[in-house]
């Protein structure tokens, strides 16, 4: 298993390599301009020298180049510098936002903690209801609680999120006042009221990504239930006197969960790219909307280094999902 | 061994139907039979001719819905089962009666260890602790004749062949000392030599352990080795029932008849299924009101198509449901 994982890492190193330089072909060959709203005043010299400060002057592999050596070399210094006050850095160029001209990783670190608290926790509840609704309507197929899982999965995914977040902020903010429309990032969590409020801007948000998420993974798990319920080891199972409980939250749940656990693994990247049009709608400014924000903006470096996290993400979490394969299923064997 | 003596099992009158889309299916119709302690039943019967779902319906094992056991009695040890609850039925499942069923890669849990299978019944039914579990799960893989027995507790199913997956079942269906062991189409998944081994075994275990079996197959070439007594079925209901001999040297049910003449030759050959009589079984959507076999029996008449013929007796041990049975009978007396 360990040589198993070393080897996918070392296997995932030319295939980051490739993606990153694909996402920045395609960046260099999409039309705009970073100085595209620069006031049609400045004199054409003083655009000319911008473009050069912003590193636009050079040819594209060069800054390719360059801006791998700042991901991979420069930004792991300024973070190992932040974390235990050392000096590796020493004042290295770091990848700058075109827009804010600020490091584009200040900007990530400042909207990691909303993307994670609202589609993070989102996820997370998600996952926890969607499982024991999984569970029970594969055991009582067809019955009521079937067909109103059923109901509300089909709701869950076919309607849009922006559509059931527009309609909850107009029930529950506009019409009843219960929650905020928008959420306040500024707002700090120190005290049980601050809490309350937390709670409360993050309940929509959460509710409408929740619902989203627990409306795929509980039907993945019910397909799952189902399909080992019918398998011959459940007869055995009952023929040796075990009760219902046994059989299901033991032998079938136990199979059930191999192809659940890793179907959630892999949804977690998107966690991470935030849930874009949920994002918008409540003003919740998490990564996914930093995302859009750069792509209106042309900021290169930050669309760039975004997009490139998520892919890290990607293929790191599809490494993962291999491997809880293994672990669950003693049938795989990576050697 | 195995004449006299109460039977352990007495099946009287069972019915089991499926409720279907558009209907039901007449899956078991009346069907009855005993078993005495230590004897060797065999039941025979094409595919679909209902012995999976008799012997299911005995400890309620069958999914319901769509299942319904709707009439009849099945006393083991004079308790009918039919009449208990949910509880005293489980406790009975894998402790008074064992199971062993077709296919050894699918029975067993491709993620639980084969000593954690072994040792839950164990567990449960007779109440051990995890060393002593643990040690009788040894002894019975020994039993079993898996090599290596210690060791191969933490193994997982996979790990093993098929024909030694089937000693694996066997352990677990032996696991609380069964009065009744039940083996659906025990061998029918193997290749012939494994096949003749787990034949092996299982007289060896019966001559050791002393539980009655009832041992569903479609290959009359076990019967005749193992069996004491031969049940065959047909349509969900039981057509010839005689002692080995009896049955193999004076079969009268048609069917019986043509079931013979399909036996491989060679024994040993793989086993074939009983296809070889011309036609399908029915599949009943009510209960049988004429013989289920009249389509494809070479000797009906007229009479056949007009009633089920009911078991007649016609020696000892040996009854016939045939209505030309039952005239050649009547004629006699
Ligand atoms: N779950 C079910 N739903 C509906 N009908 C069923 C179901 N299970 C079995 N049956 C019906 O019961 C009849 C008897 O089936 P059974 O499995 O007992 O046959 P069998 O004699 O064991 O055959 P085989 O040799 O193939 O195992 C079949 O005709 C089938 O149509
Ligand atoms: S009752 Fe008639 S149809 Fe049925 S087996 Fe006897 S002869 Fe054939
Ligand atoms: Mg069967």
């Amino acid at each position: 298993m360990l040589t198993y994982t070393i080897r996918r890492l070392i296997l995932a190193v030319p295939t980051l390599l490739f993606i990153a330089l694909v996402i920045f072909l395609l960046l260099e060959l999409a039309p705009g301009d970073p100085m595209a709203e620069m006031p049609l005043t400045i004199p054409p010299e003083v655009k000319e020298k911008m473009r050069e400060a912003l590193g636009l002057g050079q040819p594209w592999y060069v800054r390719f180049y360059l801006w791998l050596y700042q991901f991979f070399i420069v930004e792991p210094q300024y973070w190992i510098d932040g974390l235990f006050g050392t000096n590796f850095a020493d004042g290295a160029q770091r990848i700058i936002s075109f827009q804010s001209r600020s490091p584009v990783f200040n900007t990530i670190a400042e909207r990691i903690p909303q993307t994670l608290w609202v589609v993070g926790m989102s996820y997370v509840v998600g996952v926890i209801i969607a499982l024991p609704i999984g569970i029970i309507s594969a055991v009582r197929q067809y019955s009521w609680f079937d067909n109103f899982g059923t109901f509300i999965s089909m709701v869950g995914f076919s309607v849009p999120t922006f559509f059931t977040g527009v309609l909850l902020i107009v029930i529950f903010s506009v019409n009843l006042g219960w929650f905020p429309s928008i959420y306040d990032t500024t707002l700090k969590v120190n005290d049980w009221p601050s809490f309350v409020k937390q709670l409360k801007q993050m309940a929509m948000p959460v509710f409408v990504l929740a619902l989203y998420n627990a409306a795929q993974i509980s039907r993945f798990m019910r397909a799952s239930m189902l399909d080992n319920l019918g398998q011959d080891y459940v007869r055995t199972a009952r023929a040796k006197g075990m009760t219902e409980k046994v059989v299901v939250l033991k032998h079938v749940l136990r199979n059930s969960l191999i192809p659940v656990v890793t179907v959630i693994a892999l949804g977690v990247p998107q966690v991470f790219g935030g849930a874009i049009i949920t994002e918008q709608v409540f003003k919740v400014n998490g990564l996914g909307q930093l995302l859009i924000i750069a792509i209106h903006g042309n900021d290169v470096p930050m669309v760039l280094t975004l997009t490139f996290i998520f892919a890290v993400l990607i293929v790191v979490f599809n490494l993962i999902a291999d491997i809880l394969y293994g672990v669950l299923d003693p049938r795989i064997r990576y050697d | 061994m195995h004449d006299g003596g109460r039977p352990v099992l007495e099946v009287q009158g069972l019915k089991t139907v499926f409720r279907v889309r558009g209907g039901e299916i007449h899956a078991v119709n009346d069907v009855s039979f005993d078993l005495k302690p230590g004897e060797l039943l065999g039941v025979v019967g094409e595919s679909g001719s209902g012995k999976s779902v008799t012997m299911m319906s005995l400890l309620g094992l069958l999914p319901s819905p769509p299942a319904e056991v709707r009439d009849g009695k099945v006393l083991l040890d004079g308790q009918d089962l039919l009449k208990t609850d949910e509880d005293t039925l489980r406790d009975i499942r894998g402790g008074k009666v064992g199971f062993i069923f077709q296919d050894p890669m699918t029975s067993l849990n491709p993620v639980f260890t084969v000593g954690y299978q072994i040792m839950e019944p164990l567990r449960k039914h007779m109440g051990m602790d995890k060393k002593a579990a643990k040690a009788r799960a040894v002894e019975l893989l020994e039993l079993v004749g898996i090599p290596g027995a210690a060791q191969r507790l933490s193994d997982y199913p996979h790990q093993f062949s098929g024909g030694m997956r089937q000693r694996v079942m066997i352990a677990i269906a032996l696991a609380c000392d069964p009065k009744v062991l039940i083996a659906d189409e025990p061998t029918t998944a193997l290749d012939v030599t494994i096949q003749a081994q787990i034949i092996e075994l299982m007289k060896e275990l019966r001559q050791k352990l002393g539980m009655a079996v009832i041992w569903i197959t479609h290959d009359l070439g076990v019967i005749a080795g193992i069996a004491d007594r031969v049940m065959v079925m047909y349509g969900g209901q039981v057509v010839e029932h005689a002692p080995v001999r009896e049955l193999f040297g004076n079969p009268q049910h048609p069917y019986t008849k043509a079931l013979l003449k399909t036996v491989p030759s060679v024994r040993g050959e793989r086993v074939r299924r009983l296809t070889i009589i011309e036609g399908q079984p029915p599949i009943l959507g009510a209960p049988p009101s004429a013989c289920p076999f009249r389509d494809r029996c070479g000797s009906a008449v007229d009479e056949c198509a007009r009633r089920n013929p009911s078991r007649t007796a016609i020696g000892k041990g040996h009854d016939v449901a045939c209505v030309l049975v039952e005239q050649k009978e009547a004629a006699h007396a």
